[in-house]
């Protein structure tokens, strides 16, 4: 039996689990325990499909056995079954984190139990988006997420989420709006929306149409990536929501957007047309955003714009689109989607346990929780691109592309790289002199659990002794764990992860080299989809 | 390919008066653009399709060109039923909005906002820096006052009045 078949499973399992789990909404223990399952399910699917991908390469899976450009398509390659686990894993780990942080504080009904439905609706959507072979079908996974992500987004109903949710809103309808129209063109003009066909066909059009749709199809994914002037979103609305559903956006949403991203850059319009105009993009994308970052005090915002700031580097190696390049830009979306997942969810665990997000009321968590303070300082190290952590091995990729390709532009955005890196380094030590090593008391108003200590004088690891004293946040509360076993679990699990891609180092980039190849010469996905020699007839024949 | 010239007409209108009510600060007009914009995309899916013909079902002795393409058909049904849920969404969260605040506006971010308009003077990077910063103080200071020379350049450097709130 050919494991490729498996591949729909990604898509349907998740849509099952959240049906039962939807049904399970008044027994939370077995709801969690459906997700958990169905989860773990896929990401065991999803590794089976990546280790039988990395060995047979480029599969197509039709369903309902229609033909190709008829049919619905899924198209397995080494990028998307990459993109597929990592994404898993991920979700896996944040389902976790919000299930202990849920057991922890007793939210029982009411919203909340909505929450494991929709998150596995999220994670089906994209499941698809990775899997899709026909523009429509993308536009479908796109949608399914995002219609999940407005939910997650105003979990609740509080004026802030809602205030938030509306302008998130807006914008992706926008941006979806933008992909139709540009597929409603597309089909005009080619007659066909399965991928395969149209990167055999968008050769024969007129080369300024090409161009609109090239430029059109950008600009609706390039507002889901979060692309310099298309990011103003992103760090309006990530920060408002629940610490799990911002840790989640961050480490996928956005990486849909760049996986649209690279499929149209490599198979619908390949050729270097406008890879000047994503330089000059990429570049300021590192800039604008890590600037933005410095201004920040909340630590949510803060991060939510070193997201935006590290898109540029995905598409800086896009940009390049040399096998190098996109090859290191492979490896820097899984990095990206591990690290800056896991700073969310640390985010969350200081949040807990110092009362807020707020950098000027934060301070000693250091001497308070050393173990939160490696969970922060690893993931931080990783995301500033510091040896041996895999930010470092992907930036330097990056930057060795960049230097081979030798072009002006290209080194200026090398220099861009480089000081964004810089800035990333500065703007976690901030946050690290600021949270972690200096005394509560040197803190602009610093939290009332931060001072909160126990009868002997020793600070205090959970409320059962701090609702005694404190004044602020818990006062009149009932005692709750601060840092439940459960969701520093997870966190800690998904830091390890993070580590481990520096571990594999080795194989994972010569995993991301391939895929990079194989988009690059595009046959192997034609070829899967429409039948071996599709492209030698194709070009036989105008 | 024949282009009815109509729809063409209508979808630009539908486009234009989306456009518009997308740009005000009105939630409620928002959402009416938002329901126009998806209405005009429809219109271009199906003009998109080719001029009409007969209905897509196979016989064997009509030609291939007589049926119209029932492709955008289906596309435009996934779409309407798409923008359906989202069109509910929104009127959910602009009645809440209504509910909590009684506005029916774009609001702006107030953490934005703040951060806009606080000075670039940080109390904490920018603060004249002593020239002894070592955490040890000397010998016959040390018992009254562990840390003294860090409490030091907390205060006495004067905090620029946007840092309270």
């Amino acid at each position: 039996m050919n494991i490729a078949n498996l591949a729909p499973l990604a898509v349907v399992l998740p849509f099952l689990g959240a049906a039962l789990a939807f049904l399970l909404i008044r027994h939370s223990r077995s709801q969690r325990a459906v997700s958990i399952t169905t989860l773990s399910v896929t990401l065991l699917i999803e590794i089976f499909l990546l280790i039988d991908t990395s060995g047979k390469g480029t599969t197509a899976v039709f369903i309902g056995n229609w033909a190709a450009p008829f049919g619905i398509t899924m198209v397995v390659d080494q990028f998307s079954a990459l993109m597929l686990v990592v994404s898993s894993a991920v979700s896996l780990a944040v389902l976790v984190y919000a299930t202990g942080q849920g057991m922890t504080d007793g939210d029982e009904d009411g919203p909340i139990s909505i929450f494991h439905p929709t998150y596995l609706i999220l994670v089906a959507g994209v499941s698809n988006a990775f899997l899709a072979g026909d523009l429509f079908n993308l536009y479908v996974g796109f949608e399914i997420l995002l219609t999940a992500s407005y939910v997650l987004m105003t979990l609740g109903g509080t004026t802030p989420r809602i205030r938030a949710g509306v302008t998130y809103v807006v914008v992706s309808v926008v941006s979806s709006m933008l992909f139709l129209i540009s597929i409603g063109m597309i089909y005009a003009a080619t007659g066909t929306i399965n991928m395969a066909d149209l990167a055999l066909k968008l050769a024969d059009i007129d080369h300024a149409t090409q161009m609109i749709l090239h430029l059109m199809l950008l600009v609706a994914f390039g507002i889901k990536a979060a692309i310099f002037p298309l990011s103003f979103w992103l760090p309006d609305s990530y920060p408002t929501a629940p610490a799990p559903v911002t840790a989640v956006f961050a480490g996928l949403l956005t990486k849909v957007g760049v996986y649209a991203m690279v499929r149209t850059e490599t198979l619908l319009f390949p050729g270097d047309r406008i890879n000047t105009l994503l330089m000059v993009v990429a570049m300021l994308t590192m800039i604008v955003g890590i600037l933005g970052a410095l201004a920040q005090s909340d630590i949510k915002r803060m991060l939510s714009f070193t997201l935006v700031s590290h898109i540029g580097y995905m598409v800086f190696g896009l940009a390049v689109s040399t096998v190098i390049g996109l090859g290191a830009a492979v490896y820097y979306v899984a990095h990206h989607i591990i690290v800056q997942t896991s700073l969310f969810l640390v985010t969350g665990l200081i949040e807990r346990r110092g009362g807020t997000a707020n950098m000027d009321r934060l301070g000693g968590l250091a001497k308070i929780s050393p173990f939160l303070a490696l969970l922060f300082f690893v993931p931080g190290m990783n995301l500033a691109g510091i040896p041996p952590f895999s930010g470092f091995l992907g930036k330097l990729g990056l930057l060795q592309a960049g230097v081979e390709l030798g072009t002006p532009l290209a080194y200026v955005l090398v220099g861009a790289g480089v000081l964004t890196s810089l800035l990333t380094l500065l703007v976690i030590a901030r946050v690290w002199n600021r949270a972690f090593w200096r005394r509560p008391e040197d803190a602009t108003h610093p939290d009332p659990i931060l001072m909160a200590t126990s009868d002997d004088g020793s600070a205090v690891r959970n409320s059962r002794r701090v609702s005694k004293h404190a004044t602020g946040k818990f006062a009149g509360r009932n005692p709750v764990d601060l840092l439940p076993r459960t969701m520093v679990g997870a966190t800690a699990g998904l830091v390890a992860l993070g580590i481990s891609l520096t571990v594999l180092g080795g194989p994972l980039f010569a995993l991301s080299d391939q895929a990079a190849q194989q988009m690059l010469e595009r046959t192997p996905y034609i070829d899967a989809v429409l039948g071996e020699g599709a492209t030698e007839a194709a070009g036989a024949t105008p | 390919m024949s282009v009815n010239i109509t729809l063409l007409v209508i979808m630009g209108a539908l486009f234009a008066a989306g456009i518009y009510l997308l740009l005000e600060r009105s939630l409620t007009r928002v959402l009416l653009g938002l329901i126009l914009l998806t209405n005009g995309a429809n219109m271009l899916l199906l003009a998109g399709g080719g001029g009409a013909g007969r209905a897509p079902l196979y016989a064997a002795d009509i030609p291939a060109e007589e049926y119209s393409d029932p492709l955008p058909q289906a596309l435009i049904l996934t779409s309407i039923v798409i923008s359906f849920a989202v069109t509910a969404f929104m009127l959910g969260i602009i009645y809440r909005s209504w509910v909590l605040g009684r506005q029916d506006e774009v609001q702006d971010d107030i953490e934005d906002r703040r951060v806009a308009s606080q000075s670039s003077f940080d109390a904490e990077d920018d603060a004249e820096v002593p020239l002894e910063t070592t955490e040890f103080t000397p010998v016959e200071e040390a018992e009254e006052a562990p840390g003294a020379q860090r409490t030091i350049t907390g205060t006495k450097t004067s905090k620029p009045p946007t840092e309270d709130r």
